[in-house]
């Protein structure tokens, strides 16, 4: 195909002195100055997290305060970066939440491993582990930023639960029906 | 006429109370300009920097804190206390003399630089510590030498980036002083037509623009002079010796701590001088209104000598925002467009200017024969 030469209008007189062009920029640049700026100073100010963020995973409880993990160690074999380890704990035939019957020992995320991708979030079937809004994460040494199950709860907090499974299981077991 | 010891002191005490000003005033530049330059990219801009005491009072002193006017102190201190290195390739004479000499004639231009009037019975007398009668050939003369310092650390600096940063001011600066010496004339044809003999002498230059404001009266000579001191001062558009995308940071590459601090200081204390020179000649140094009214003019007796300064100091300080405005607003020129523009623009339209004022002038004179 041949080469299309476009023909450009020729500049006209004060367009070649640039002079009226300085001035639209000038005028530009003069309401910006006038306009409030758009920084947000940030530890002061915090940016607003949008829903479905995925921020630093978490350990939820259930509103009646127990731990929803019941340490299924799914998050942890789904986990690409291998961040999360847990070991799994049996729970006491006295506990409250026997019923539940496992429980982990201990849950560790290894912040500087964790790629925020929501694997678990995804994977879990107890609906226990949560990437919220939380995403500044530091800490002085690399053991700081290996997060123990305190921190992890800590942080999860409680969220409010549609199904109640467990609670489903005992009130059928009580009524002698097992399953 | 024999000066008396005590006006040899009185003249050192007036010298040292205009150059603290001029310094002072471009420490305050370099926080204006950072803070014109945020307000117009729509940041915040030095809002954080603050003084033990002064800034935990209520409303002042975070008033202040929020304004950045702690910040040049910061800045100051910073260059003071840093690491002065010297690299082992620079010839180090010349490499301690360039600062210096950059900051010498900004400081210099100011001592014939009338900055206010006192009026005592009647008669005006200016406020300036040298009132030359070859005020503006002394301007001219003093501003060319600030490119030296510029050359010597380009040169003394024994590196390529400083050095192409010091060839490119030296070309820049002879090419832009012709338009500028060039676009002032008619001022001074104006000035000394017939009748107004006023010579070469800045304040009664500006006492002559008590009818009309020179930039009213000559645009074009104001246009060609402000582009002209953009390039002499270096600022963008013009600002070749440093263009930071292409030469790192230009001439003063190699410095840094204090040295680089004075190069910083002579930048903003040029313009600051460069704006205080366009006042003068182009908008009527401390007359307030552009064209003369009897009904408003200043006063006898102090009130009158401190408004005239305030008034020179805001027209001067509303020309440095210009500076900054234009610096935040247009990219930098290439190099040979530079050149380009300075010959083949500036120079003939100065030429033309001029001519063409020179007959203006000659019509507007009365034949007396």
């Amino acid at each position: 195909m041949a080469i299309k030469q476009i023909k450009r209008k020729p500049l006209t007189f004060a367009e070649k002195t640039y002079l009226p062009q300085i001035a639209s920029g000038l005028k530009i640049t003069l309401k910006n100055i006038f306009k409030p700026a758009i920084t947000l100073q940030y530890p002061d100010e915090r940016p607003q997290i949008p829903e479905g963020y995925r921020g630093v995973p978490t350990l939820v409880k259930d509103p009646n305060g127990r731990e929803k993990c019941v340490s299924c160690q799914l998050c942890e074999f789904v986990c690409p970066s291998k961040a999360i380890r847990i070991t799994p704990g049996e729970l006491d035939n006295e506990d409250v939440n026997a019923h539940v019957e496992k429980s982990p020992e201990e849950f560790e995320i290894n912040m500087l491993r964790c790629i925020y991708c929501g694997y678990c979030e995804e994977v879990c079937p107890e609906e226990a582990i949560w990437l919220q809004q939380e995403f500044s994460v530091s800490g002085y040494t690399r053991e700081d930023l290996i997060y123990q199950k305190d921190k992890l709860y800590e942080l999860g907090g409680t969220l409010p639960d549609d199904h109640c499974k467990w609670d489903k299981k005992r009130a059928a077991e009580e009524d002698g029906n097992t399953h | 006429m024999t000066m008396e010891v005590t006006d040899i002191v009185w003249v050192i005490v007036k010298a040292a109370m205009v150059a603290i000003a001029l310094l002072s005033f471009s420490n305050l530049a370099v926080l204006a300009e950072r803070k014109v330059s945020s307000w117009i990219q729509g940041r915040v801009g030095p809002n954080r920097t603050t003084l033990p005491l002064l800034g935990a009072i209520p409303i002042l002193g975070t008033g202040l804190t929020r304004m950045g006017l702690f910040q040049p102190v910061a800045d100051g201190l910073k260059l003071l206390l840093k690491e002065d290195p010297v690299p082992d390739h620079v010839n180090k004479f010349y490499f301690f003399l360039a600062p210096v000499a950059s900051m010498i004639p900004a400081i210099t231009i100011v001592v014939v630089l009338p900055f206010g009037q006192i009026i005592a019975d009647g008669v005006a007398s200016p406020l300036v510590l040298a009132d030359l009668d070859i005020g503006i050939l002394f301007i001219f003369a003093v501003s060319s030498l600030g490119v030296y310092g510029m050359i010597l650390a380009g040169w003394a600096s024994n590196s390529k980036y400083p050095f192409l940063g010091g060839i490119r001011s030296s070309a820049q600066m002879i090419s832009y002083e012709l338009s500028m010496g060039l676009s002032i004339l008619p001022v001074f044809m104006w000035a000394n037509a017939p009748g107004a003999e006023t010579g070469l002498n800045l304040f009664s230059l500006v006492q002559h623009q008590q009818l009309v404001w020179g930039v009213i009266f000559m645009p074009f000579s104001a246009l060609l002079f402000l582009i002209s001191i953009f390039a002499e001062t270096n600022r963008l558009p013009f600002d070749m010796p440093e263009s930071e995308s292409e030469l790192v940071a230009g001439f003063n590459t190699e410095y840094g701590s204090f040295k680089f601090g004075l190069f910083f200081a002579a930048e903003y204390a040029h313009i600051i001088v460069g704006s205080g020179v366009f006042t003068v000649l182009f908008l009527g140094g401390w007359h307030p209104l552009p064209v003369y009214s009897s009904a408003i003019s200043l006063p006898e007796g102090s009130v009158g000598t401190l408004l005239s300064i305030g008034i020179f100091l805001v027209k001067t300080f509303l020309v440095v925002f210009f500076f900054m405005w234009i610096r935040w607003t247009l990219p930098r020129f290439r190099y040979d467009q530079i050149m380009k523009l300075g010959w083949t623009m500036m120079l003939p339209l100065a030429l033309v200017n001029l001519v063409l004022y020179a007959i203006i002038l000659a019509l507007m004179t009365p034949v007396t024969h």
